[in-house]
């Protein structure tokens, strides 16, 4: 630690040289902060605390294809089962066909086993009394600048109502809210699903899937077998998969994010340690006569060694620390910036913990080959200059 | 005031930089020529000729910070291109699904062929419509098909867990007569009315069990693979089965319903006429498209957003390369400082100093681009991904695209961040005062 003062102007010896590899340090670590966010909100999708306990009962067939109403009462049955909600797709789009909105047709418990969504307890009360109202999440409503009250227009892409039109006409009746808006129903709608039924005369009772909350997530893989049974060799046959396991198996369907991102940061961190290998390989080589002066006066091989490796993990854990809170920043200003339509993106303690770890190896990495020569030096050719 | 000419001179290149990000191939020579004549034709060419000669008879001594530049745009391009031949080769795959001579017909306001439903009655009415193409028996080739998911464990992973939605389309047999492009290559096509499927062949890359001869479960019901179908788009991602039997699996109450009705045209210029028939009959509520629209507008987002992210993360990365080259050649003029000042000394101006050591940089540059294009094309070109595809129910195999039009993308961003990187060490070295670089060392 004494040592600093004297590794600090080293670093800064050459200031324009030091700064400019500062920045290049800086923007690779800005991607690595900025890719490792989207890394982990993708790899943390589902994984709250409710949602271990939430189980997802689709048709083994396909997500698309209804399940029988009269199965939600047998999965009541299944011990180990504490609620039981079902839900329909809608396929809600607002003004124009493309411009989708996620809603979707619920059972009246649905809320019981979300408990982290939130709904103003009068604000229920008059969803609950009106069958053709309906729950906005926070997010879609201050987007679109909708208020209580307000009678909304929307397009289903599938179902028709009475009419034969796809035109739906609802009541916004409260607001879904959660903490940090972290649950997906913040940016979705929500109708009654016996409104939806009776309305549209292609559904004829069918549910698209249930959501089961079980009293012990330890025991949810016996529950969800156990549902999976019931149906066995029906012409309904069921799929039960954890909340968690449903969405980490979606999100591996769209794409191999962790392949992605490790590719690039691959590439990325490659040509980092060239560049600034060759910059700390320069500035050892100016500095030659320096250490061999240092040696002179008494330092010994091994803190010399030290000392050049001291300054190449300086030199990056500056630039390190510098890129990760300029994600910090960013990612402060993002949910802002968007509108509240990416929550997610947070510098955890993991990603700075990550980076930091990666800033130290690759300064010794590069840092080893000019501190080897420095410590080999040869205080008498080095000083005649040979 | 010397901040001031500096940012003066950013803004020149930045706006340098942008202009020539749009130029078109065909710049290139023109650009090259133009630089070739004045070096033959000028005295200041001519100058400018020889010290580039001068600096890159030297540069085999500078081997390892020039390589920083090469491999720091190698890297740049490398990631770039790769990102933008996955958007190319997402969106070919969709566009070639599509052409002009073939339209789709789905109920009104459905955004895609899933969320579309259409009776039999309207099918038969869609079949009677003029502009429709006949077969040797006068049939029209009017293909109402069906289409919906099924869950099929993934290649390589716990079946129990690894399994991924497929799209199973339900046709008849004027399927095969509309899609000409769409070949056996194994087994062959499947009988009517009984459960058999034919695979294509992106589909039987992604998931396990697809071969000729095996049996797969759908829910409850086994299905025979009796066939495996190529045809080079996104149809290659599904499975195809007949309607007749698809429809009761699927739908108990009303089978006979499909989801669009694929028609081919006696040509082009049969669309106008044969969406005006359709959206003006009473009897039907349809949104008529040329395949070509539709199955563009499907992969518009999605091509839209990886190459967003592309150029985001290639921009980052560009950053870091132009600091990194600003950095080797800012010591490279150090390091030539003396010889500069004698240059000038003897009467060489500022412009062919500028000149030669911007075009060192942007040799570099180039030969990075170059390396970096290479390294992406060994690696990418057709390598397979896939993803669940807007608009569909089942995963999207496609092949990432190493287009000469996404190469060249690459090697203007080479250029342009070699212009950056080489032009405030040229402008240094051609303002570094003579006697004092004469007098230093």
């Amino acid at each position: 630690m004494k040592y600093l003062h004297l590794i600090w102007a080293a670093l800064f010896r050459r200031k324009t040289r030091t700064i400019l590899t500062l920045v290049s340090i800086v923007a690779a670590f800005l991607l690595f902060g900025l890719l490792d966010a989207v890394r982990i909100s993708f790899a943390e999708a589902g994984k709250s605390a409710n949602g271990a306990e939430r189980l997802q009962v689709g048709a083994r067939l396909s997500f698309i294809q209804p399940l029988p109403q009269g199965l939600g009462a047998q999965i009541a049955q299944v011990p180990g089962v504490r609620d039981v909600a079902h839900a329909n797709w809608f396929g809600g789009a607002y003004q124009d066909p493309h411009n989708q909105i996620f809603t979707f047709a619920v059972s009246p418990n649905y809320f019981d086993v979300y408990p982290e969504v939130e709904v103003d307890p009068e604000q229920r009360k008059a969803f609950d009394a009106n069958l053709n109202g309906i729950l906005v999440g926070e997010v879609i409503m201050k987007k679109y600048g909708w208020k209580i009250g307000d009678k909304l227009p929307l397009q289903s892409q599938i179902f028709p109502n009475k009419e034969g039109s796809k035109n739906w006409n609802f009541d916004i009746m409260g607001v879904m809210k959660s903490k940090d808006n972290k649950a997906f129903q913040s940016q979705m709608i929500v109708l009654h699903w016996k409104n939806f039924d009776e309305t549209t005369p292609y559904n004829h009772g069918s549910v698209g899937w249930y959501i089961v909350r079980v009293n012990d997530v330890n025991d949810s893989d016996r529950v969800a077998r156990a549902i999976d049974a019931i149906s066995a060799n029906s012409d309904h046959e069921t799929k039960t998969m954890t909340e968690q396991a449903a969405t980490a198996n979606w999100i591996k369907q769209l794409a191999d994010i962790g392949l992605i991102v490790t590719s690039i940061m691959g590439a990325v961190f490659f040509t980092l340690v060239l560049l600034t290998g060759n910059t700390m390989m320069q500035a050892v080589r100016e500095r030659t006569s320096e250490l061999a002066v240092l040696k002179t006066i008494g330092f010994s091989n091994g803190s010399v060694l030290a000392m050049v490796l001291a300054e190449s993990v300086l030199l990056l854990v500056l630039g390190g620390v510098i890129g990760l809170g300029l994600v910090s920043l960013i990612s402060m200003a993002l949910p802002a910036l968007s509108g509240g339509m990416i929550t997610h993106t947070s510098v955890g303690a993991k990603s700075w913990s990550l980076g930091l770890a990666l800033a130290i190896a690759i300064g010794v990495v590069i840092g080893a080959l000019p501190a080897m020569r420095a410590m080999r030096l040869n205080i008498v050719d080095a000083l005649a200059g040979r | 005031m010397k901040f001031l000419m500096g940012l003066l001179t950013f803004v020149v290149a930045l706006v340098g930089v942008f202009v020539f990000l749009s130029l078109s191939w065909q710049a290139l020579p023109v650009l090259l020529v133009l630089l070739a004549l004045w070096m033959l034709l000028t005295h200041r060419g001519q100058q400018a000729a020889s010290v580039t000669a001068v600096g890159l008879s030297t540069l085999a001594q500078r081997l390892g910070s020039s390589a920083v530049i090469v491999v720091g745009i190698a890297g740049v391009v490398a990631v770039l291109v790769a990102m933008l031949a996955m958007a190319q080769g997402y969106s070919d795959t969709l566009r070639r699904t599509g052409g002009l001579d073939t339209a789709i017909v789905l109920r009104g306001a459905s955004a895609a062929e899933v969320s579309s439903v259409l009776s039999h009655d309207n099918a038969i009415v869609i079949a009677d419509a003029p502009g429709i193409a006949k077969d040797d028996e006068g049939k029209p080739i009017a293909s109402p098909e069906l289409v919906v998911a099924a869950n099929l464990p993934m290649k390589g992973g716990n079946p129990e867990e690894d399994f991924g939605s497929v799209q199973l389309r339900g046709i008849g047999e004027e399927a095969w007569k509309l899609r000409t492009n769409a070949k056996i290559v194994a087994g062959r096509r499947f009988a009517p009315g009984v459960r058999e499927l034919v695979a294509g062949k992106g589909a039987q890359r992604q998931f396990d069990g697809l071969e000729v001869d095996h049996e797969i479960k759908l829910g409850n019901q086994l299905w025979k693979v009796v066939g495996i179908f190529e045809s080079k788009d996104a149809m290659e991602s599904e499975l195809w089965g007949d309607a007749d039997v698809v429809g009761p699996t699927y739908r108990p109450s009303g089978s006979k319903s499909s989801s669009a009705v694929y028609v081919r045209l006696t040509g082009a210029d049969a669309f106008e006429p044969f969406k005006a028939a359709l959206t003006s009959d009473p009897r039907l509520q349809v949104d008529v498209s040329t395949t070509d629209d539709y199955f563009s507008k499907q992969s518009e987002g999605t091509s839209k957003a990886i190459t967003a992210i592309g150029i985001v993360v290639g921009a980052i990365m560009a950053i870091g390369a132009i600091f990194g080259a600003l950095n080797t050649m800012f010591a490279a003029v150090a390091s030539r400082a003396r010889e500069i000042a004698t240059l000038r000394a003897i009467g060489f101006r500022g412009l062919p100093v500028v000149v030669a050591i911007m075009l060192e940089t942007m040799l570099l540059a180039l030969i990075g681009g170059v390396l970096g294009g290479l390294i992406a094309w060994l690696i990418f070109n057709g390598f397979s991904a896939s993803t669940l595809a807007a608009g569909t129910t089942g995963q999207l195999t496609f092949q990432l695209e190493v287009a000469p039009k996404v190469l060249w993308t690459g090697l203007k961003w080479a250029l342009a961040i070699g212009f950056i990187g080489g032009i405030y060490p040229a402008l240094r070295a051609a303002r570094l005062p003579v006697t004092t670089a004469l007098r230093e060392q």
